[in-house]
């Protein structure tokens, strides 16, 4: 296994441009500037209608130095397909191909070509970065909005329904990699992107995404709410290579520990949780307390 | 080489002459046999493509829409509903300038369920920007493939070939193979002007804002509207680029005519009836029957419907007394879209112009009916507007 | 003057900085690296670096000292938040603009060190 990459052995090399459209403190700026540095210079982006298509920037000027194809939303996984065949026929296949997309447009609308590509391997990596809302709109619930969760269309009571987990629907495709990671742990996200573009076939990897406006947090918290996440139980960072599951990084860590801290302090960061009530977030800590007795348990 | 085989075979050999490099493709009747050749091609070694079995429609035109974008000779091919649920990305290939091939095996659009012929589903695409080309015969259908890729790399314009559903997609019709080793002196490699490269990074299709905007070079590039007026003009011009490939066809394989309309005992006519793909060489008897009655009428098919050969429709149309548009299609709440351009392309101007629908759904267009409808037309019969041939309410 | 010669028919963009302008405008507060503290500037040795890792918008170099690129930085307060020494204040940015050192940090000469 390769060595973990570490602040000091990231590559220096830069392919996001400052000066972007994206908000003040974003986690997908960070995921997305980190994310390039392990694809590298021979990449090709296929990105759909998201919040990374403002990043990216509005014709003439591009924020990113790599190649990118800009598609209808739902067909990002289809357009990688394109990308790839098109290579395969010039005998330009060394170039990686990468679709990078929002959480609506890999959970919702995306979810059939997505399904369909996996199926058949096509041999990409898809990237979504979630960011649990259809943010670019203005704060609406997507497939994969936690359950509670205020959104512009759930107003009052919140999402009444659960996250939709994507990584497990990717999974069940049989694809050789999935993996789970987070914007607040770039290092992490940096070597499971890097371990993905080796492999041949569909690749998925899933991004937690912290989002000030959307989730309700002042900027400079981004780093501290994905960790939070991951530090609750909440949201786990993890690999399934060739079927095999195993949690990662501070996920690992947590497995050692056995200790998480209360689901509550998450919740409480951030505004969009504001109207759970007390059953509610007793139900949720007693949802991650039975998903970890099983990771203790080692099933 | 000279065979026999149906139009969705005639269709598939020429692809494989164009050498398209990417098909993707979903199976939707009457289609299906021209993509399951295709992939038989490519199985078998007959054939250097990467034959993509999507999802979807909407899958089938990405696949090729990203394809293009990196620079491969990109087909599909689809009907009816198949067609519409790509409508989004169709209008995404034209606005994107990418040189895709389509054919469209034309058919009914659903509801209710239908999987007949009639022209509603391409004309429904009329405005999504893509050039329609509509064939008559398995010849044209073959040769119309190679020309479709000379015209839509020459304007960078996507095509779409439109043939009938079954009337042509699953009759066996004798027509020629273009030769292999002439193919080369009609149409070239497929070398856009831009392909996505990490040597030469560019972000496309991004969002262009209403106004213009300077560029990182500090020039003035074009806004939205800019965009959308140079695909007009190019379209435009296609209408001349378009004969120019055809008379290269004539020089290199020896046939080919006029690659806007194609005019049948209009020299004299007094009444011309103009029509999209296989009726308009039905009227072929239909005129004959009635010249042997005397009636001065002839048939006018227009082989390119957009863009619009106006000009061309206008000087062959001068002097005609009536132009009776029969249509396979209607826009509904007015009538058919072929009749409404047409008048518009003769205002001011003496013919006078009748619109009819016939054959919607596969309704059976009989010959014998069509000989009726219009030789009762001539004599001053009075009929509905739109008249429907063949109804029977 | 027109766009009729420009090269492309399409939305082709080309990389670039600065497409959303120059994004410095934007912050309310401006973080400023106290050199005594920042473990690379004491040490002067590569080490640390947590700022530019986490920087959403690439305008905290790798460099010791770090420098902030104030033209662009948007002020978020990341690298206030997750440097482990608290080396990084977040300052307002009215008061920043009052003295003269913060209007030469706000010039648009490019990135310059902090002090």
């Amino acid at each position: 296994m390769a060595a973990k990459t570490t602040i000091l052995t990231l590559p220096k090399e830069e392919f996001v441009h400052p000066g972007n459209r994206a908000c003040t403190g974003c986690g997908l700026s960070i995921a997305y500037r980190v994310g390039l540095k392990a694809l590298g210079p021979d990449t090709i982006l296929v990105v759909p209608p998201s919040c990374l298509t403002v990043l990216q920037g509005l014709f003439p000027v591009a924020s990113t130095k790599l190649p990118c194809l800009n598609v209808t939303f739902a067909s990002t996984a289809a357009a990688a397909t394109g990308v790839r065949e098109a290579l395969k026929a010039q005998g330009r296949d060394h170039t990686r191909v990468v679709a990078w997309a929002g959480d609506g447009g890999t959970a919702d609308i995306g979810i059939q070509a997505l399904s369909g590509a996996a199926e058949r391997g096509d041999d990409f990596l898809f990237i979504c970065y979630d960011n649990e809302g259809y943010m670019n709109t203005g704060v609406q619930r997507s497939g994969t909005t936690p359950q509670g969760a205020i959104t512009t269309n759930t107003p009052l009571k919140g999402k009444q329904q659960r996250k939709k987990d994507v990584p497990a629907i990717m999974t069940a495709h049989g694809i050789d990699y999935v993996a789970t990671t987070s914007a607040a742990y770039p290092l992490d996200l940096y070597d499971k992107i890097n371990k993905a573009i080796a492999l041949q076939g569909t690749k998925y990897i899933h991004i937690h995404t912290p989002c000030p406006p959307g989730w309700g947090y002042e900027p400079r918290y981004s780093i501290k709410i994905g960790r939070l996440a991951v530090e609750t139980g909440y949201y786990d960072l993890y690999e399934v290579e060739k079927g095999a599951f195993r949690l990662t990084g501070a996920s690992e860590k947590l497995l050692e520990k056995q200790q998480l801290v209360p689901v509550r302090d998450y919740l409480q960061s951030q505004a969009r949780f504001r109207v759970l009530t007390e059953d509610q977030i007793a139900e949720l800590q007693a949802q991650i307390d039975a998903k970890w007795a099983m990771y203790y348990q080692g099933t | 080489m000279h065979i026999i085989e149906d139009g969705n075979a005639a269709a598939a050999l020429g692809v494989k002459l164009a050498g398209a490099q990417v098909i993707a493709a979903y199976p939707i009747t009457p289609q299906t046999p021209l993509t399951e050749k295709l992939s038989e091609f490519i199985e078998s070694g007959e054939m250097k493509a990467q034959y993509v079995p999507v999802e979807s429609e909407h899958s089938a035109l990405a696949a090729c829409i990203a394809a293009s974008s990196t620079g491969a000779r990109a087909f599909t091919a689809t009907s009816a509903n198949g067609l519409l649920y790509m409508h989004e990305q169709i209008h995404w290939a034209a606005g994107a300038r990418l040189p895709i091939v389509m054919c469209v095996v034309n058919r009914a659009v659903g509801a209710p369920w239908n999987i007949w012929n009639d022209h509603q589903d391409s004309i429904s695409q009329r405005d999504t920007g893509w050039i329609q080309m509509y064939a008559c015969d398995h010849q044209q259908i073959i040769d119309g493939v190679l020309k479709a890729f000379a015209l839509a790399e020459a304007v960078s314009i996507p095509v779409m070939l439109c043939y009938d559903g079954y009337l042509l997609s699953h009759t066996y019709m004798p027509f020629e193979v273009p030769e292999e080793e002439k193919i080369a002196r009609f149409l070239k490699p497929f070398a856009p002007a831009y392909a996505l490269d990490p040597d030469d990074p560019a972000n496309l299709n991004t969002v262009t804002l209403p106004d213009v905007r300077v560029d990182v070079n500090g020039e003035t590039a074009h806004g939205y509207m800019e965009i959308r007026y140079l695909l007009q003009e190019d379209h435009r011009a296609a209408l001349t680029v378009a004969q120019e490939i055809e008379d290269r066809f004539t020089e290199v394989f020896g046939r080919g005519d006029d690659a806007l309309l194609e005019p049948y005992r209009c020299e004299d006519a007094e009444y011309v009836v103009v029509g999209l793909g296989s009726l308009t060489y039905q009227l072929h008897d239909v005129v004959d029957t009635l010249r042997a009655e005397g009636f001065k009428i002839g048939v006018l098919g227009v082989r390119l419907y957009r863009p619009f050969p106006s000009e061309a429709l206008a000087e062959a149309l001068t002097g005609v007394q009536e132009v009776i548009v029969i249509e396979k299609a209607l826009s509904y709440g007015y009538e058919g879209a072929l009749c409404s351009d047409l008048k518009a392309a003769l205002c001011g101007r003496q013919p006078t112009v009748t619109g009819m629908i016939a054959g919607i759904g596969g309704r059976e267009i009989r010959t014998a009916d069509l000989t009726d409808t219009l030789r009762a037309h001539v004599r001053g019969a009075p009929d509905e507007d739109p008249g429907w041939i063949g109804i029977r309410l | 003057m027109g766009t009729r010669g420009y090269r492309y028919k399409t939305s082709h963009s080309l990389s670039g900085p600065g497409d959303g302008g120059k994004t410095g405008s934007w912050r309310i507060q401006r973080p400023v690296i106290d050199l005594e503290r920042c473990t690379p500037a004491r040490r002067g040795t590569e080490v640390c670096f947590i700022c530019w890792l986490y920087c959403p918008d690439s305008v905290i170099s790798r460099t010791i000292p770090p420098v902030i690129d104030y033209e662009y930085c948007k002020g978020c307060g990341i690298c206030a938040e997750e440097c482990p020494t608290k080396a990084i204040t977040m300052i307002d940015e009215a008061d920043a603009y009052q003295d003269d050192e913060g209007l030469q940090a706000c010039s648009t000469e490019g990135p310059r060190p902090c002090t």
